[in-house]
């Protein structure tokens, strides 16, 4: 959210406007009265569009700041609902600019983005009019010092816009990202606006962070940043258990092993549902190479918790975790579902592919599951499972 | 033939005194692989013992090239040690290092794959990826060795489990060379490096491309074959039903507005004459009906 990356801004020596993030209406208005000029009242949801959504106003006093406040609070933008305000100093703005850092996969390194035409939706601007975006490739190694934030300006076309104590500043504010967006960890660091006031001062108004998940190891303080309130209980209570799910909004719950199996394992389920009525996949759920009978068990709770599956489809292809594990994997997890007292009240079509695939079968055979329903093929899988969700309507 | 990896490959193992790294370098040793080292800092001089003999372990990359002739490094080190791996390798000038380490900052990523570019001598597979394996060759890396035999197909692939899919359904065809690439947001071989390396090797007639949502890679590799392969490619892109804005198990997995889409990749890569197939089984008939047709 904006006040987080604020915060590391504020930390990282990047300039901005002192502000205080409150929850309710009477923190808003001692915190205007501490300021003691004119506030802006910004709504802190994870969304864009909070101005036009009414989720931003400006307060000439503390007491219109607790009433602006009061009415931003609690208001929904765009399914967030808004729990915590920014009261920070009012400005003057005499220019808004674009500045970002980002991972660019395609040349796979750093770009730096940057446009003294601020004020516009930057993805609007891109498209039409991309001449006035400057994007600079950034060495990894290098990174941004002053002389690639001065060849930075001077895409972005500053020196023409600015007077030059303006573009020193936006050089040394690059400088400042430069340093949030590594020692953070960061994989985009986006401010917009930058603004100039008519001081000429320049400054981060607003802003965006992410953190890469992957560095959490090497940035406790980050912690406090991690969302755990996924918005879906049922992401939620995967997430608790490390479980790699994503709800969708069908009808066939998908169970597999590896990223690229289980992305695949929805498209052929939702094609082979055209047949059956418009039957779709309910969610995407990667249990691993490994495929263990306690993850197994695990993933099977969540995706049966879901009221809207009516089948689901277990596709694992045996490679290092041969069949014959993954078959013993998903009968201990069938048992251990009933030992926690769930039944598991529709069925399971289970496709096997791989090392040992016939002795995994034969052990699914032998357990006698009878809502354990064994198809050879993925497509056919695919099809059965469709089948049966259509049916279950 | 094969790309990257061969029966002459001398392949050392950094981090295989730990778990993962003992497991595997067990499963590369039964495929046949030339394990001639392993590499753990403060552990040189020691040696582990594996079903197909003992492997000696040395304290650094350097040395162990220095020792045993060795032209590629396989990485299980943890996350937090993996950029210090790979710049050893890089400074031991090893051509071929394969990351398999999962879960690497992607600024580390960023750091070592810039590094070895600057050095010039040194491939980078991964990270976050199964490896690569010329089957009947050499393994390098975590793909289960037994699901297909040796061929002509080349095959490179973003994701672990549907490159096994795709070895197992066209096992009696056989493969030269299956290169798993990885998911994450910077990888150090990309779709293109792998078809311009199977274009050129004598020992592949076909290619079977695998792609998913997200990035441009599948569209940037669409342009190169329209100019560069003479070879026939087959195409399958995971992810039509993907939602946009939620990352799907990798880092990488991710619809942005209507950026990385999986029609948009699949659009990409018939414009330029390649099939692509609607599930994995159709891609492998495709792959099946033109070695059929060549043979």
């Amino acid at each position: 959210m904006e006040y987080q990356a604020k915060e590391l801004f504020s930390a990282h020596g990047v300039p901005g406007l002192p502000g205080v993030v409150v929850t309710d209406a009477e923190a808003a208005r001692a915190a205007a009265a501490k300021l003691g000029t004119t506030v802006v009242v910004k709504a802190q949801v994870k969304t864009g569009g909070r101005g036009k959504a009414g989720g931003v106003k400006l307060a000439g006093s503390a007491a219109e700041a607790a009433e602006k406040a009061g009415a931003i609070l609690g208001m929904d933008i765009k399914g967030h609902t808004v729990h915590r305000v920014l009261v920070t100093e009012a400005t003057d703005i005499a220019a808004e600019y674009y500045v970002s850092l980002l991972v660019d996969r395609a040349n796979r390194t750093y770009l730096a983005m940057a446009s003294a035409e601020g004020g516009m939706e930057i993805e609007q601007l891109a498209v039409e009019r991309p001449e006035a975006l400057a994007k600079v490739p950034v060495d990894a190694l290098r990174g941004v010092d002053e002389q690639v934030a001065r060849q930075i300006v001077e895409a972005a076309g500053f020196p023409a816009a600015a007077p030059p104590a303006v573009v020193d500043q936006v050089v040394a504010i690059l400088q400042q990202l430069w340093t949030v967006f590594v020692e953070e960890d960061a994989t985009l660091v986006e401010v917009n606006p930058l603004v100039r006031t008519p001081e000429d001062r320049v400054l981060a108004l607003d802003g965006k962070v992410s953190l890469d998940e992957n560095a959490s190891f090497r940035h406790p303080a980050h912690e406090v940043f991690v969302d755990k309130s996924a918005d879906d209980p049922l992401e939620r209570a995967a997430k608790e258990k490390d479980l790699n799910y994503v709800k969708l909004d069908g009808e066939v719950g998908i169970i597999g092993n590896g990223a690229g199996l289980v992305m695949s394992t929805l498209d052929v389920v939702a094609y082979a549902g055209e047949e059956f009525g418009g039957v779709r996949p309910a969610n995407f759920l990667d249990i691993g190479g490994g495929a263990s009978a306690e993850v197994m068990a695990n993933g099977l709770e969540i995706v049966l918790s879901d009221p809207a599956v009516r089948s689901v489809f277990v596709n694992v292809f045996g490679g290092i975790t041969a069949c014959d594990a993954v078959a013993d994997g998903i009968v201990s997890a069938v048992e251990m579902l009933q030992a926690r007292g769930e039944t598991i009240d529709r069925p399971l079509v289970v496709r096997l592919d791989g090392n040992n695939a016939a002795e995994g079968r034969r052990i699914l055979d032998e357990a006698e599951h009878d809502i354990v329903e064994l198809v050879d093929t993925m497509d056919e899988a695919a099809r059965r499972v469709a089948e049966l969700a259509a049916q279950g309507a | 033939m094969s790309i990257f990896l061969s029966e002459t490959s001398r392949v050392i193992v950094q981090g295989m005194t730990g778990s993962e790294g003992r497991k595997h370098t067990q499963r590369m040793l039964a495929a046949g692989t030339a394990i001639v080292g392993g590499v753990t800092p403060g552990k040189g001089g020691q040696s582990v013992e594996f079903d197909a003999g003992t492997v000696p372990v040395f304290g650094s990359v350097a040395e162990a090239v220095a020792e045993t002739g060795a032209d590629t490094s396989v990485v299980f080190v943890p996350p937090r040690f993996a950029r210090g791996a790979v710049v050893e390798s890089v400074d031991a000038q090893v051509p071929l290092v394969v990351v398999i380490t999962e879960g690497i900052p992607v600024h580390d990523t960023a750091a070592f794959f810039a590094y070895a570019q600057q050095a010039g001598g040194t491939r980078i597979i991964g990270p976050n990826c199964p490896g690569l394996i010329s089957p009947g060759r050499s393994n390098a890396g975590i793909i289960p060795a037994d699901i297909t035999k040796a061929g002509r197909i080349g095959l490179v692939s973003k994701s672990g489990t549907l490159t096994y899919q795709m070895m197992y359904e066209l096992r009696d065809i056989g493969f030269s060379t299956c290169v798993g690439i990885g998911g994450d947001p910077i990888v150090g071989t990309t779709h293109i490096d792998c078809l311009q390396a199977f274009s050129d090797d004598p020992g592949t007639d076909a290619i079977v491309m695998i792609g998913e949502i997200g990035g441009d890679a599948e569209e940037r590799a669409a342009e190169y074959i329209a100019g560069n392969v003479t070879k026939p490619v087959v195409g399958y892109v995971a992810g039509f039903t993907a939602p946009e804005g939620k990352t799907m198990g990798h880092a990488g997995a991710i619809i942005s507005g209507s950026a990385g889409t999986a029609s948009a990749k699949k659009e990409a890569l018939e414009a330029v004459g390649v099939k692509v197939g609607r599930t994995p089984s159709e891609t492998a008939r495709l792959m099946r009906a033109i070695m059929e047709g060549i043979a």
